[in-house]
C-alpha cells in the first residue's frame, strides 16, 4: 500500500495529453504499415505456393508482337519493357495533344458564351451542354465509327495535291527528311528560344526601374521564326520530303496518323473543352465588373484593361479547377483501348498482360504510371497557380 | 486499449488467413453448385440467350463436370470473364474451373499455377479477308493491315507468322469481337485474324457473308481445353476423367438416348464407363454413375459438338481435326479400366 495521495498527485503517464496523442498516432502508423506488408506478404506466399510466377523478369523477355503505332524504335523483337515504354509515351502524346487542343477550344468558348453577339453566346451553349452531357466512350465510338471508319477504301483515297490522302486507315502526309545543313537552322531555333527568355527578364527589368517598354513578342517572334526561316532559304532549303505512295495494300512512306489517334484527340478534346469553357466563363465573371470600370476610369484602353487587369485574376479562379480537368483528360485517355488505339492500357495491360500472365506486376506497373503522371499534373499546376496567384503584400 | 487490440489481432488474423482449402471437390460438394468461368459471348463455345440460358460446348465442358460431381448439370455458376481476368479469377479460387476457349500453352501451364485438364477442341488460326482483294493465299500479305481481338494468343501467332516470311504488316487492336469485325467491314484492315472456329462465327454475322472467305492457311496450334488450378489432383483427375469419359462414350457410342440401356448391355469397356460394372467413380471420389449423369444429362462429345458449332448450326463447323482418331480426326481419349 503505497501513498494514495502521491500517486494521484500526478498524472498517470497514459492519461497525460501529450504521451497519447504521440502513442495513439505511432500505433495507428505501425497498423498502417503491418496492415500493407501483411497484405503483400499474405499474396506473394500464397502466389508462390500456387506456383504462380512473380517478379518482374519478364520485362527482360521478347515481346514477340507488333504494335500499330510507337514513337520509338520497336518490333517483334524488342523486349516486354520496351512495349511497356510505346505504351506509355503514345499515352502521353494522346494526353499533350488533348490537353493543348482543349485548353485552346476551352478558351475560345468560354470567352464565346460571354460574348454579346446572340448567336456566338448561344452556339457555345448548346455546344457546352451538348458535349459535356454526352458519355465520353460514345462521343469516341461515334468520331470512330460513325465519322473515321466511313472514309473510303484505301485505293480511293482523298487525295490533296498528290502528297496527302485521306482514307479510312488514317491521314496520310508527306514526311520531312533533313538533308545536311539543316542542323545549322535547328541550332539558330534553339539558340533564338534561349536568347529570347533572356531578352525577356532584360526588359522586365527595364521597365521596372526605367517605364521605358520593349517589344519583346516582336523581337522573339522575329529571332524565332524569322531568322532561322531566312537562313532556310539561305542555305538552299536542305530539306527534301517523303511523299507517301500507295504500294500493295496500303500507303508506305511519309507520316501516318492512324484514325484511332484522330478520334480519340477529338473525342478528348471537344469533350473536356465544354467543361472547360464553363470553367473559363466561371472565371471571368468572378472578377466584379467594378475592376473593368476603374481600370477605363484611369484611362487603360479596352484590351489593356483585360489582359492586364481581367485575365489574370480570371486566372486565379480558372485554375484549380483547370488542373481537375487536365487529370481527368489524362486518366480518360484509357478509353484508348476501345477502339485500338496502342496507349498504355491497351498494349501493356493488353496484350503483354495476357502473353505473360503476370497480372499483378503489370497491373501495379500500369496503376503507378497513371498516379506518378497525374502527380506531376498537379505539382506543375500548383507550380503554376503559385505564380499566378495574387501576391499580397 | 484492449478492445482496439482485440479488433486489430482479429482483422489481422483474416488477412494472413491464407485461402487456401481442404479441396476443389469437397468444396464444390459443400456449395452444392459448381463455378464456372466462360467467355463474355462467343458463340458456339459460351454465349448467354435473351433468357439468361448459357449455351456452347465450353459451357457443356462444365455442365458434364457438374452432372458428375452434383449428379445435377444444371448446378453451375457461370461466371462471364474477359480474356484479362481469365487466369486471375481462377487463381484467386474465384472459380472452380475455366472452360473459356483457352488455348493450352507452355507459359499458361507452366508459369501461372494451373493445369489444362485436356483439350475439348483443336483449333488453329486463320485469316478472313475481303474477296474484292484477289488474294488466294496468306503468302500474298505483305503489307497488309490485320484486325485483331485483343487478349489472344493471336497476336503473337500472327508475329511469329509474318516474321518467318519475311512480311511487313500492322495490327489494329480491338477489344472485342464485334469492333473488330466492324473494323474489318469497313475496310480499316485488309485481314481478320483469329481461331478459324471464331472467322466462321465472324463470318456468318457480316453484312454480306459472301463478300468474304477464310484462306486456307492455319498458321497455328490452338488446342483448346478446361483449366483448373495446380496442387489440387484430386480434382484435376476429376475434370481430366469427365472430358475423357465424354470423348470414350463419342467413341463407344455411348448417347444421352441409349445410355441407360446401354449400362445393361454386355460390353464390359462401356459397363466400366458407365458404372455397372468396377469402380472408377469411387477412385474419383465420385459417385458409380458419374460418367453416366454425365453422358445423360449433357450427351457425349460428338452430341456437345453437334449441338453447338456442329454443321447444322450458324457455325457450321465440320469435325475435322475434332472427329475421333478412328475417323480421321485426332480425338483420342485414354481407357477406363
Amino acid at each position: 500500500m503505497a501513498d494514495p495521495v502521491k500517486t494521484q498527485s500526478k498524472t498517470a503517464i497514459w492519461n497525460d495529453p501529450t504521451f497519447r496523442s504521440i502513442a495513439f498516432q505511432v500505433i495507428a502508423g505501425v497498423a498502417i504499415v503491418w496492415t500493407f506488408w501483411a497484405l503483400f506478404d499474405n499474396t506473394m506466399t500464397n502466389m508462390e505456393r500456387r506456383g504462380i510466377t512473380t517478379g518482374f523478369a519478364f520485362l527482360n523477355e521478347t515481346s514477340g508482337f507488333g504494335i500499330l503505332m510507337s514513337l520509338i524504335e520497336y518490333d517483334e523483337t524488342h523486349t516486354y519493357g520496351r512495349t511497356f515504354l510505346v505504351g506509355l509515351l503514345n499515352t502521353l502524346l494522346i494526353s499533350v495533344l488533348g490537353i493543348f487542343a482543349a485548353t485552346i477550344l476551352g478558351f475560345i468558348l468560354g470567352v464565346a458564351r460571354l460574348s454579346r453577339n446572340w448567336l456566338i453566346s448561344k452556339i457555345a451553349a448548346v455546344y457546352v451542354e451538348i458535349l459535356r452531357n454526352i458519355p465520353l466512350l460514345l462521343q469516341i465510338f461515334f468520331w470512330y465509327i460513325a465519322v473515321l471508319q466511313t472514309l473510303p477504301h484505301p485505293r480511293k483515297s482523298f487525295n490533296f495535291a498528290d502528297s496527302f490522302f485521306l482514307n479510312a486507315r488514317g491521314f496520310y502526309v508527306p514526311g520531312p527528311v533533313p538533308e545536311s545543313g539543316f542542323n545549322i537552322v535547328l541550332v539558330l531555333f534553339f539558340t533564338a528560344i534561349i536568347a529570347t527568355v533572356f531578352i525577356a527578364r532584360w526588359a522586365r527589368k527595364r521597365q521596372d526601374l526605367t517605364g521605358q517598354q520593349f517589344p519583346v513578342f516582336l523581337t522573339g517572334f522575329g529571332l524565332i521564326i524569322g531568322v532561322p526561316v531566312v537562313i532556310f532559304f539561305i542555305l538552299g532549303a536542305p530539306m527534301s520530303f517523303d511523299y507517301p505512295a500507295l504500294k500493295g495494300f496500303n500507303f508506305q512512306g511519309g507520316i501516318t496518323v492512324i484514325p484511332e489517334l484522330i478520334a480519340l484527340w477529338l473525342a478528348l478534346s471537344m469533350y473536356t473543352a465544354a467543361f472547360i469553357g464553363e470553367i473559363v466563363r466561371a472565371g471571368i465573371q468572378g472578377v466584379s465588373h467594378g475592376q473593368t470600370e476603374a481600370a477605363h476610369a484611369l484611362g487603360i484602353r479596352h484590351n489593356p484593361t483585360l489582359r492586364l487587369v481581367i485575365v489574370p485574376q480570371a486566372m486565379r479562379i480558372i485554375i484549380p479547377p483547370l488542373t481537375s480537368q487536365y487529370l481527368n483528360l489524362a486518366k480518360n485517355s484509357s478509353l484508348a483501348t476501345a477502339i485500338g488505339y496502342p496507349d498504355l492500357v491497351g498494349v501493356f495491360m493488353g496484350t503483354t498482360l495476357n502473353q505473360t500472365g503476370q497480372a499483378l506486376e503489370i497491373v501495379a506497373m500500369t496503376m503507378a504510371v497513371y498516379l506518378v503522371m497525374s502527380l506531376l499534373i498537379s505539382a506543375f499546376m500548383n507550380w503554376f497557380n503559385n505564380r499566378m496567384a495574387l501576391v499580397e503584400r | 486499449m484492449k478492445k482496439t487490440f482485440t479488433v486489430l489481432g482479429v482483422v489481422a488474423a483474416a488477412m494472413l488467413a491464407t485461402s487456401a482449402s481442404a479441396g476443389t471437390l469437397e468444396d464444390v460438394k459443400k456449395r452444392g453448385t459448381l463455378s464456372c468461368g466462360v467467355s463474355t459471348g462467343l458463340p458456339g463455345f459460351s454465349i448467354q440467350d435473351e433468357k439468361g440460358n448459357w449455351t456452347g460446348l465450353d459451357v457443356d465442358t462444365c455442365r458434364a463436370v457438374a452432372a458428375a460431381v452434383l449428379a445435377d448439370a444444371n448446378k453451375v455458376r457461370f461466371v462471364p470473364l474477359t480474356a484479362k481476368e481469365r487466369f486471375t479469377a481462377l487463381q484467386s479460387g474465384e472459380i472452380d474451373i475455366l472452360s473459356r476457349n483457352t488455348t493450352w500453352t507452355h507459359t499458361r501451364d507452366t508459369s501461372l499455377g494451373l493445369n489444362f485438364a485436356g483439350v475439348n477442341y483443336y483449333d488453329g488460326q486463320g485469316f478472313l479477308v475481303q474477296k474484292a482483294l484477289g488474294v488466294k493465299s496468306a503468302l500474298e500479305l505483305d503489307g497488309a493491315s490485320v484486325c485483331i481481338q485483343a487478349g489472344t494468343t493471336t497476336e503473337l501467332n500472327l508475329a511469329d507468322y509474318f516474321r518467318e516470311h519475311g512480311m511487313k504488316y500492322s495490327a489494329v487492336v480491338f477489344d472485342t469481337s464485334d469492333q473488330t469485325r466492324e473494323g474489318f467491314e469497313a475496310a480499316r484492315c485488309d485481314i481478320l485474324t483469329s481461331d478459324q472456329s471464331q472467322l466462321y462465327a465472324i463470318r456468318s454475322k457480316l453484312g454480306n457473308p459472301g463478300s468474304a472467305m477464310v484462306l486456307p492457311e492455319v498458321i497455328s496450334k490452338e488446342p483448346l481445353g478446361p483449366v483448373v488450378r495446380q496442387g489440387d489432383d484430386a480434382w484435376f483427375n476429376i475434370v481430366k476423367w469427365t472430358l475423357n469419359a465424354l470423348i470414350n462414350a463419342d467413341e463407344m457410342g455411348v448417347t444421352s438416348a441409349n445410355a441407360k440401356d446401354m449400362s445393361m448391355g454386355t460390353n464390359p469397356g462401356i459397363k466400366r464407363l458407365l458404372g455397372t460394372e468396377g469402380d472408377a467413380g469411387a477412385k474419383l471420389g465420385l459417385s458409380a454413375d458419374w460418367a453416366m449423369n454425365a453422358v445423360i444429362q449433357v450427351g457425349n462429345y460428338g452430341e456437345m459438338f453437334d449441338r453447338n458449332v456442329g454443321p447444322k448450326t450458324p457455325l457450321a463447323i465440320s469435325r475435322g481435326l475434332n472427329a475421333l482418331w478412328n475417323k480421321g480426326g485426332i480425338l483420342y481419349a485414354p481407357p477406363v479400366r
